[in-house]
Formats: structure tokens, sequence, C-alpha cells
């Protein structure tokens, strides 16, 4: 007879921890992770532990722990499990790299522990000098430019370069760039600024139908230009990957900013609609979904072929670090290293990376939940997604899910510019992080409170 | 170095990285049960009093009024330290759509050991238990309020 209403009730925080020791605590751990992956290698390989390796051990952990200093006096309260992830894929990274040098006498190893530890200055520079991650915003249509500047940059005829096939890269004396890894933080930047202050317009506005709420026709040109650029990109530089992940990273972000599902339905039609004008009109398009329906029939590339014989191999268990022939594929460190982990620590090793993989991007959008502020979210959300979608590019070419594109895997493959940028994505991830996770009482001491509005003034330090 | 260590090791590699996965996600669950969700009518009605009185206190005594019978039967509103007014103003913690309840008809309150109520001077009167009452009146739990066409009750 009597209904008792639901007893109101209230949410209230327990004592906020700056997660700083469980932060150092993985990070050991994950350092601990490489160091057997690396004796592993040694031992199925040469069959001894050689000096060097822990002088190569040292060298990666002073690394990273000098980023945990950083951390402690700079973004007291960033998400405590970022650098731990990065830390142990990084890692592994460098080891699969050693492991297929061992194999085909290379010597990249090396090289991309100089390129981690550059990275690793990067994401600290970043961190010393984005005091405040809302001072990006500023910067909105700059990054704009600058990110389609880097896109562009490889069509040039002097400085760009053409390697197998796309015009991906850049060269400057002896380093050779791709700036399109570099355009990705820079063109989320630009989307996260613009969108937070477009975004009514582009949700609210506009008529159901069957619905959905459709939007106003001039509301489509933002989308419209993304489109052309990723079709551009996937035209002029034959780059399928980079194609896909632009499009995607707006579509998703626009639909993070506006819920309206009748955005992504919009977004996924238009990159159907395009793949498949480009399947039509070019050959290498062709070659590809070929390669990818039927990757064992003759006279084409046997990458795919080669990658899947790799997996096959490697089983459920895999055939241990150092005990497979994953150098065979080519590519085998930089686009085909997700294979030679599945060869070597079978599905369960490729599995427990994917996860890996997962919990970033899960921190990267547990950030931009926690974020108070719109272009914070928007940000946070786009980094890590984009992380996320690299990640299933790149692992769904190499599993047949989708066709095969040059994507690099974040944090493992060989490569600076990858490594660059992804370290410096999980800076601004630390970044955002430690904004939303400070608690009140230490948020007045924050030297930019004063910037609440973006384009105001702003004192001088 | 023998076959076996170096399978242990290839092991051990695999062992790690699943340990590595779980330890993030157990540090994680700070996502999930880092809040505490704290009730608010339980706190709140005996603030001044010491624990014990108050566990002694919510015992006994009721927390709740229910309408039993009248247009808004069932409802349920909680009592507050600071009492509770019955009427038909939209003012009151309780407002009734009764024609018989006048605008500002009842008051509820906390006394050292029991709940009491007031008529406010009301044209129709109240009745507690079928006596009609004045000021002061103690309510014991269960005991029925009428107000005009609709029944109340204090509930635990």
């Amino acid at each position: 007879m009597s209904a008792t209403a639901p007893t109101p009730s209230t949410v209230t925080s327990l004592r906020v921890r700056s997660g700083r020791t469980v932060e150092l605590l993985l990070t050991l751990f994950a350092l601990v992770v490489v160091g057997l992956a690396y004796v592993n290698v040694q031992l199925a390989t040469v069959g001894e532990v050689p000096q060097l390796v822990w002088w190569h051990l040292g060298t990666y952990a002073g690394i990273v722990l000098a980023l945990h200093l950083v951390l402690r006096w700079r973004a007291r309260y960033a998400d405590p499990l970022l650098l731990p992830l990065a830390t142990l894929l990084n890692g592994l990274g460098l080891v699969m790299i050693h492991r297929i040098d061992v194999g085909t006498g290379s010597e990249v190893a090396a090289r991309q522990l100089v390129w981690t530890g550059l990275a690793v200055l990067a994401a600290a520079a970043t961190l010393v000098a984005v005091r405040d991650h809302r001072l990006l915003r500023r910067y909105t249509y700059l990054a704009m430019a600058a990110g389609f500047l880097l896109l562009l940059l490889p069509m040039l005829p002097v400085v760009g370069q053409e390697i197998n096939g796309s015009r991906l890269w850049v060269r400057l004396g002896p380093l050779s760039l791709q700036p399109g890894e570099l355009a990705k933080i820079m063109l989320t930047i630009f989307f996260a600024g613009y969108l937070v202050s477009t975004r009514d317009a582009l949700s609210l506005v506009g008529r159901r139908f069957l619905g959905l709420q459709l939007p106003r026709a001039r509301d489509l040109g933002p989308i419209l230009v993304a489109w052309g650029l990723s079709v551009m990109i996937l035209v002029l530089q034959r780059d399928l990957g980079s194609s896909l992940l632009f499009f995607g990273l707006f579509v998703a972000m626009l639909y993070v900013a506006t819920e309206r599902i009748s955005w992504i339905v919009i977004g996924m039609s238009l990159f159907v609609g395009g793949a498949f004008l480009a399947w039509q009109v070019f050959g290498h398009v062709q070659a590809r979904v070929t390669l990818w329906l039927d990757p064992f029939a003759p006279g084409q590339s046997d990458q795919v072929a080669k990658g899947l014989m790799g997996l096959g191999h490697g089983g459920i268990f895999g055939t241990g670090l150092g005990e497979g022939y994953p150098y065979i594929t080519y590519f085998a460190n930089s686009d085909y290293i997700v294979a030679a982990f599945g060869e070597e620590l079978g599905m369960v090793g490729l599995f427990a990376l994917l996860t890996l993989y997962a919990l970033l991007a899960e921190r990267g959008l547990r950030t931009a939940i926690g974020a108070r502020e719109g272009f914070g979210k928007l940000l946070a959300a786009g980094l890590s997604f984009t992380v996320a979608l690299q990640v299933f590019v790149v692992v769904g070419g190499i599993t047949r899910v989708i066709p095969l594109t040059g994507l690099t895997t974040p944090f493992l493959s060989a490569g600076g510019s990858s490594l660059l940028a992804n370290w410096i994505i999980v800076a601004l991830l630390m970044r955002v992080s430690d904004h939303a996770r400070r608690p009140v009482s230490e948020r007045r001491q924050d030297p930019t409170k004063d910037l609440t509005h973006p384009r105001g003034e702003v004192r001088t330090r | 170095m023998g076959e076996l260590t170096l399978n242990l090791v290839r092991l051990g590699v695999i062992v790690l990285l699943w340990a590595f996965v779980f330890s993030v996600v157990g540090a994680l669950r700070s996502d999930l049960y880092g809040t505490r969700v704290l009730s608010r009518t339980a706190g709140r009605p005996a603030r001044k009093e010491s624990r014990g009185e108050r566990r002694q206190r919510r015992k006994e005594t009721p927390t709740h009024v229910v309408v039993t019978e009248g247009s808004l039967r069932g409802t349920s509103v909680p009592l507050h330290e600071s009492g509770l007014l019955v009427g038909r103003n939209p003012e009151c913690s309780l407002v009734l759509t009764d024609d018989y309840a006048s605008g500002r008809h009842l008051r509820v309150y906390p006394g050292a050991d029991a709940w009491y109520a007031d008529d406010l001077g009301s044209t129709n009167g109240t009745l507690v238990d079928g006596a009609r009452i004045t000021t002061g009146a103690r309510l014991e739990p269960g005991s029925q309020i009428r107000i005009g066409q609709t029944v109340l009750e204090l509930r635990r």
C-alpha cells in the first residue's frame, strides 16, 4: 500500500590520491617484463646474456623513470596508468625490433632506443611547456594550418620522398620523417577547438528524419572538407591508412561533440562512397582489395600471406621469443610487428598486447569523462580515439578484417616519427588528466587559473 | 643454457605480461570504488545528538510520513529535524490536494523522544486516531492522522 520513496543520497569522493607511487611501482613492473622478454630473446638466439643487455635495459629504465620524475614535478595528479602502459608497449617494441635485427642482421634497435629517448624528451618538454591544455585552444586555426602543411609536406618536390609507392616521408639531411604522424596531433587540437565552439549549431539545428537528427545543408561544410582532404590523401599520397585515420578521427570527434548518431551515419556513408569510387578508379586501391580478399593468389605481394603464416605458426602460446621466423615477412619490425608478436608470443601474448592498447584508450576516454571543460574532453577523447583506431587499422589489416594499409603500430613499430607522436599524445593525455584529477584545494594554486576565457588576457609569468 | 630454463623464461614472459595487465586493471578499480555514497536522510535528523542517542532514536521513532488515504495515497515524505508542514499552500513540504484541508494545516516536529503535531488553526481540524487535536499532540508510530479526506501515518 505504501510506496517508500528511494532514499536520496549524495556522492562524495574519497581522499584524492595523486597515484604517483602506483605509477612508479607499475612502471618498474613494466620494466621487469621488458627485461625478461629481452633476456628471453638473448637466451634463445645467443644462448647467453651479455653485459650489454643490462646497459640497454638500464638506459631504457633511466629514460622512463626520468619522465616519472617530470610527472612528479609538473603533473602531480596525472593519470598513473598511462606511463606504465606506454613503457611496456615501447619496451616490448624495442625487444621485438632487436629480435628482428638478429634475424636479418640489420641495426634498427639502437636507433629506435635513441628515438625513444628523444620521444620521451619531447613528452617531458610538452608537459613542461604546456602548463594548461586550455592554452592550446588559442592556437586552433594555427594547429589546422600546421596540420594541413604537415600532411602536404611529402608532396613537395625537394623534401618529399616516395618509398614503396607511398609519398609519406620527408627527408631532412640524415633524418627521414613521416609528418603525417605529427599532423594527427595538430588536427586533433584543431578539431577539438573548432568543435567546442560550433557544436551547438551542429547538434541542435536540423530536422528529424527516420529517427535521425539531420543537420542543415550548410552545416555539412566541415565534414565535406574533412572528407575531401582524406580522399585527397588517399589519391595523391596513396595512403589508405592515414586517410581512414583522419576521417575516422573527425567523425568520432563530431559524434563526441554533438551526440548525434546522424553524423556517424553521414560520415560512414561518405567514406564508403569515397572508398568505393577510389576502388573503381585507382589501380593501387584495387590491388590492395584483391590482396585482402585473396592473399594467397599468385602474382602479388605475399606480405599478407606471410603474416598469416606467421600467426598460424605461433598458434595459441607462440614459438617463444627468438624461436620463430617473423623476420621473413617484409617490414616485420614496423608495419608487421604485430604479426611478429603473434608468431612468437602466440594468441595469448597478442591478446595481452591488445588489452594493453584497450587499457591505454580507456584511460584516455576516462580522462575525457573527468575533464571539466569541453575542449579538454574533446582533446582527450580525440587523442585516445586515434590510438585505438590506428591499432584497429593495423591489426585489422594484418588479420584480414579490412584491406591492409601502411600504418605504424603505436609504440611498437620501428620509426621515430610514430614514437615521437605517440609519446606526445600520452603527454597531452597526462596534462588533461592532471587537470581533471586535481583536487579543488590545489586547483586554486594553479598558475593558469585566470585562463578560463581562452581568448582573454593572460598574465605572463 | 638448458631447454628447461628457456621454456621457463618463455612461459614467464607471457605470465608476467598478463600479470601486468591484471595489476593495471586492479589499479583501475579505484575508478569504480573511489566514490562513497552517503545516504542523506540517515545522517540528517539528529545532527546535534550523540551517536548513541541517535541510534536509539532511529530504532524507535518513525522517519517517514506516508499518505494512506486520499488523492495522494502512496506518497511518502521523509521527516526532517526542521519539521514538516502539511497543507494546501505550495510552500508546504507535503502539499495536499484536498478541498477540506487548509492552506497551512498541520505542523509535525520532533520532540525529545517522539514526533509531535500542531494543528495550525485549520478550518476543518485534524483528527489523530479519531480525536481532534490542537497543539502538542504526541504522534505514536502507526497512529492515523486525518486531514479532510486524507489520512497520514508515521512510519519507520
